[in-house]
């Protein structure tokens, strides 16, 4: 019992020391972003700043459109989430509970759709959007995922193939639900943490894309926010401006920060999950 | 059996296919679609502004002459070593964590966030964290060792450790939380089992741990390397212009270069394909090979 005491201690202060070194990147940058420029480049380096200013985030939130970038990443995300969302979890619902002809052949190609790099299919899209005038604005980035996503069709398939018994679709068929109304008043509720893992996952997924974003959108007020940032740098890096550049990464962490820490029960679960059966 | 369904059954199989519609919709459009597209695409030359031409396999003729796509290839290869060495870290990491400490749930998020972290704002975070000059990194190592610090992104030599140890440090907490999934899978009385017969703690890994988690290694590495082939944001950001001596560039840079500065768009989708073969061909062969060494229960 003493020795696995002494053994539990080493793993704790091992884990701590890791955790140090995970940290200190986002602690290096909280702490630059807060630094006057003229202090950034003290040697030794200071991990608190003095003195201490919020300019740098002023400055970018003012310089940069980052508001519009916040507000096109969200629309991106609302539209793609509910919409993209609701249909998967339908498709999931036909494939977990009905049979129909050429289910089996349909599901695999679906399927297959995930083998396609991205880089294969980028160049006609971009063509396609473009010909019909929808580059430099957001539908590229919307009416694909309007869609389904097959991750998470297959995701919630299997959820429901498991967590939905058939005598519940049976007898609610038997009392005169129709088909409609069966997957909203049943699947649907049970498959709800399912679509809330999901749904956490992809809003990740959404608001972290960059080469998607990247392609389409050329004029700043189009941008999403990850763009933005991207292109800030150009600016700010040539004149060595590191706070008010490392203040925007951080304005663009928030809103995934916030989702993980009210989601992350599901997060770390079906990332397990998904990597598991997946 | 060739007798009409009864109308209850057709109504449930139109119910059916209309609930499958949308996503078999996007299937065709934004799958299908492009790929054919995207195949006589390659088989052109063109500049999105004069009229694509048919060059017959000229591109693919160029694609295996072409210095560029070489080095970017051998690149993107190289930076898989990160692979490895996370699987490594986010294995010992995940044992560690298996324990029942105080605290293990805040300290795991601390190890997963810089996987949910947008990768832009992560690149740009280590950007300054390597600067020769300023950055963290080669400050500390000199104050604390007196070791001078290498030109970590301006170095051709240096540039992919430096995306290879940012891709450790991002994505090892994201592969810990899998090995965790499995690793509580085990059954405790194999190590029980294991102890009874005097197993060291190193046995019971090599024996036990190691080869009861191999499904998740599999994973790991099949993920991984389609992940790594597909690598873009990091490079985009740390390397703009591909790096010294283009040392960092990726096959998809390269491919994004090509269709998105310079206009080469059916070069660019030869080399695309190219790429996308090379990704099916080591995908096959990793599930092919994975019957010799997965266990499956």
């Amino acid at each position: 019992m003493q020795q696995k005491r002494i053994t539990n201690l080493w793993v704790a202060l091992i884990l701590c020391i890791g955790s140090i070194i995970m940290l200190a990147p986002f602690v290096w940058t909280i702490s630059t972003s807060l630094k006057d420029q003229r202090n950034v480049f003290e040697i030794p380096p200071k991990w608190i700043p003095d003195p201490a200013t919020f300019k740098n985030y002023v400055t970018a939130w003012n310089d940069s459109p980052l508001l519009s970038g916040f507000m096109n990443s969200m629309i991106i995300v609302v539209f793609v989430l509910v919409i993209g969302i609701f249909v998967s979890t339908m498709a999931a619902y036909a494939f977990a509970k009905i049979e129909f002809p050429f289910k089996d052949a349909i599901f695999l190609s679906l399927l297959g759709t995930m083998m396609i790099p991205f880089s294969v299919v980028m160049i006609p899209q971009f063509i396609g959007f473009s010909s019909i005038n929808w580059t430099d604005t957001l539908l590229p980035l919307i009416v694909p995922g309007l869609f389904g996503n097959i991750v998470v069709i297959f995701f919630l398939r299997q959820y429901l193939a498991g967590g939905l018994p058939n005598e519940l679709v049976e007898a609610a068929k038997l009392d005169g639900s129709g088909f409609f109304r069966t997957f909203w008043t049943i699947a649907l509720p049970v498959a709800k943490p399912a679509i809330a893992a999901q749904a956490a996952l992809s809003f990740m997924g959404i608001w972290n894309d960059f080469m998607g974003p990247l392609i389409y959108l050329s004029s700043p007020q189009k941008q999403t926010i990850q763009v933005l940032i991207a292109s800030m740098q150009s600016q700010y890096m040539g004149s060595s401006n590191y706070p008010v550049i490392l203040a925007a990464s951080i304005i663009s962490m928030v809103p995934v920060i916030l989702v993980f820490f009210f989601c992350q029960r599901y997060f770390i679960e079906s990332m397990a999950i998904s990597g598991l059966k997946g | 059996m060739r007798k009409s369904k009864p109308s209850y059954i057709r109504k449930e199989y139109a119910w059916a296919y209309l609930f499958v519609a949308a996503p078999v919709l996007g299937f065709l459009i934004f799958g299908v679609a492009p790929l054919l597209y995207s195949a006589w695409l390659s088989f052109t030359s063109w500049d999105l502004v004069t009229p694509p031409e048919f060059v017959g396999f000229d591109n693919y003729i160029e694609v295996f002459h072409d210095e560029k796509v070489y080095k970017s290839l051998f690149n993107t290869v190289f930076m898989m070593l990160g692979i490895p060495i996370g699987m490594i870290v986010a294995l010992l990491l995940a044992i560690m964590m298996n324990r029942p400490l105080k605290g293990i749930s805040f300290l795991r998020t601390i190890y997963y966030l810089p996987v949910i972290s947008p990768i832009i704002a992560v690149s740009l975070l280590w950007q300054w964290i390597l600067n020769q000059d300023f950055g963290l990194l080669n400050q500390t190592m000199w104050s604390w060792f007196g070791i001078e610090g290498p030109n970590w992104l301006g170095d051709a030599n240096w540039i992919k450790p430096s995306m290879i140890l940012m891709g450790v440090w991002g994505g090892v907490g994201g592969t810990m939380v899998l090995y965790l999934a499995g690793l509580q899978s085990i059954s405790s009385s194999y190590y029980e089992a294991a102890e009874v017969d005097g197993a060291s703690a190193f046995q019971k890994l090599r024996l036990i741990t190691i080869p009861l988690l191999t499904n998740i290694h599999f994973f790991v590495i099949v993920m991984g390397v389609i992940g790594a082939f597909q690598s873009f944001s990091q490079i985009y950001v740390l390397a703009g212009d591909g790096g010294p001596e283009y040392s960092a560039a990726t096959v998809v840079f390269y491919i994004f270069e090509n269709a998105f500065k310079y206009f080469n768009m059916g070069y660019a989708s030869s080399v695309a394909w190219v790429l996308g073969i090379i990704i099916f061909i080591v995908t096959l062969l990793q599930f092919r090979l994975s019957k010799k060494w997965v266990y499956n229960d």
